[in-house]
């Protein structure tokens, strides 16, 4: 669902490429467009944010201030000491907000690295098999497919508990169906073509095949999958979060925040609406860089 | 047809006894139930006990046969929290989930739909526009979120509805909006591109070089083909009206299948979250059996050559 939207606004930009007179600064903005340049600001902000959360964070995300609790933001009439308010033990909004970005983008990206490689060789391995081995990885992409990724998660957290790691690497299951589905299709055709055949031949062995010849062809490819799948991570690990199932405290995430932050919506609803307005920027970011790589790197993805 | 018919629900039987497998050995490789349910520092002769009434001290795969034998003939097991039969737990919320979903889905039908064919008719116009930029945010801002804000809005500032419970009738109208708001901008963007794409076809421009009315060209040629992909999407969200509303659920405090799940998941209660997982399973797998047999009526092509179109 989420490559036809691709596929409708890689047609929006074709139109408005038309439209455009040819300049240096039109040509540049035909390149990169605008709304495409404050996404990757965005992104860089909030990865900068993540690397150097320590040196950011002007207070200690756990250290309390009891003597201001419920400060207003700044935006609000409150104090600076304060910028983003704080909560109802005194701890900085801003904090850890800093500190819940870290940890949500952290998640989110090694659950998106986990699931391309996991699912690229699954790929990879039904392609190179067929037969029972392909038939048994399109059973497990149906199983995938046939229910909803969250009710999965839910389950398996209840079965084995909850610390990070695991967390992580649920995050990394929810979408290898796709990469596997789409290196599968795309290495059936490789093997298709003389490329594959040709190193094979040569004596490669199936690792250098694949590794060194196939992923680079369809790397492009896995990259745009990969920036459908890192919102989706963030926006079901804020959600099991949210749901006070996911990140557990002392650990504060994005989608915990929004969740402590419920219970103080009327008296204090700037806990809330800070981490709220953090992941719906970053998701929609990435959603617009995505479309506008797309169109660069693949336009036959759809 | 009929063969294929038969193919396609092995597959889903397969599916949903997939789902009890998984369900089973996550359960038995997670560790002892016992020792969750009571606590580490219980008693030997309690946990002894508690073992022996659950069946947990017969070898694994006693265990579980007896489970599918049991689950063949609809027993889930019971709650390990209240003892009931976890299949009753589970369907005493269905009534209470349907009670926003059902409402909902309707909502997403028919706001989604019509906005995305009125939006790729007058593709470029304002309204187009607004509805792309407004279904980008259906993507994009989470249902807690929404949630919240609505709350925010309608219940903290305005006054107007509820903020939780079931109590009133107008305690559904939030989680409704809320679900069907998301749904709509999804289903207008996935609509509107089928249309768009239907409309590029060369047959649609055949049709009005021979001089067909565009009222026409649009409602027999254009809306019928742009169904096909709809369908899809439509089915998928028919499976999730039973599990789609977890999240939204929890924050409005609705008695449905979604907070009984988050609340056996947080009380490890097995046996309840098993049974919801069975009848997520099975409804999503009904579903894709509905479409694809939509498919087959909806496309004739796919008659002829038996119907395969994946899931």
């Amino acid at each position: 669902m989420a490559g036809s939207i691709r596929a409708c606004a890689a047609g929006e930009a074709r139109v408005a490429a038309r439209r455009s007179h040819p300049g240096k600064v039109a040509r540049f903005f035909e390149a990169w467009p605008p709304l495409t340049l404050i996404a990757l600001a965005w992104i860089a902000l909030m990865v900068i944010v993540a690397f150097g959360a320590d040196l950011l964070a002007p207070y200690s995300f756990t250290a309390l201030d009891l003597r201001a609790r419920l400060s207003p933001p700044v935006f609000m009439d409150g104090k600076w000491a304060h910028p983003l308010g704080s909560d109802e033990l005194g701890r900085d909004v801003l904090s850890r907000l800093i500190m819940s970005i870290r940890l949500s983008l952290l998640i989110a990206f090694f659950g998106t690295i986990i699931a391309a490689a996991f699912g690229t060789a699954m790929g990879f391995v039904a392609a190179h098999f067929r037969g029972k081995v392909e038939a048994l990885i399109l059973m497990m992409i149906d199983f995938q497919a046939s229910v909803p990724f969250l009710i999965v998660a839910l389950a398996v957290l209840a079965f084995f508990g909850n610390n990070l790691v695991l967390f992580v690497m649920l995050m990394g299951l929810n979408s290898w169906e796709r990469y596997a589905r789409i290196a599968r299709g795309l290495t059936l055709s490789a093997n298709e073509q003389g490329y594959a055949a040709a190193v094979r031949q040569l004596g490669a062995s199936n690792l250098r095949v694949y590794g060194l010849h196939v992923l680079p062809n369809i790397a492009s490819t896995l990259i745009v999958s990969m920036t459908i799948t890192f919102p989706e991570t963030i926006l079901l690990e804020s959600g099991l979060s949210f749901l006070g199932l996911g990140v557990q405290p002392p650990l504060t995430s994005l989608g915990n925040m929004v969740g402590y932050g419920r219970e103080y919506l009327t008296r204090a609803p700037w806990i809330m609406l800070s981490p709220a307005a953090v992941i719906v920027l970053t998701t929609l970011s990435i959603s617009i860089v995505g479309d506008w790589l797309r169109d660069r790197l693949d336009p036959t993805l759809r | 047809m009929l063969r294929y018919l038969a193919g396609r629900l092995f597959r889903a039987i397969l599916t949903i006894f997939l789902v009890i497998t998984f369900a089973f050995f996550v359960l038995h490789l997670s560790g002892d139930p016992a020792m969750m349910i009571l606590s580490a520092d219980a008693p030997p002769e309690s946990i002894k006990a508690f073992r022996e009434a659950w069946g947990l001290d017969r070898p694994l795969w006693v265990q579980y046969l007896a489970y599918i034998v049991h689950a063949l003939q609809g027993d889930l097991g019971n709650s390990m929290r209240d003892g009931r039969p976890a299949i009753q737990l589970v369907l005493e919320r269905v009534p209470a989930t349907l009670a926003i979903t059902l409402p909902a889905f309707a909502l997403k039908l028919l706001i989604g739909i019509p906005a995305g064919i009125y939006a790729a008719l007058h593709r470029n116009s304002w309204a187009d526009r607004l509805t792309m930029m407004v279904s980008v945010a259906g993507f994009t801002v989470p249902s807690f979120v929404l949630a919240l804000v609505l709350v925010l809005v309608f219940s903290v500032q305005l006054g107007w509805l509820p903020s939780a419970g079931s109590d009133k009738p107008a305690s559904a109208i939030l989680p409704i909006v809320t679900l069907g708001v998301a749904g709509a901008a999804i289903l207008a963007r996935f609509t509107r591109s089928a249309m768009l794409e239907v409309l590029g076809q060369p047959y649609i421009r055949a049709a009005s070089a021979k001089g067909l009315q565009w009222r026409k060209v649009v409602v027999e040629h254009a809306l019928p083909n742009a169904a096909i992909p709809t369908v899809t999407i439509v089915g998928f969200m028919v499976g999730t009206l039973i599990a789609g509303a977890v999240v939204v659920e929890s924050v409005f405090a609705w008695p449905g299948i979604g907070r009984l799940l988050v609340s056996s998941v947080s009380n490890r209660d097995l046996a309840v979250v098993q049974a919801i997982l069975l009848l997520v399973a099975a409804t999503m797998v009904t579903s894709n059996i509905i479409v694809d047999v939509l498919y087959g009526w909806l496309d004739p092509r796919l008659r002829s050559r038996g119907g395969a179109r994946g899931r």
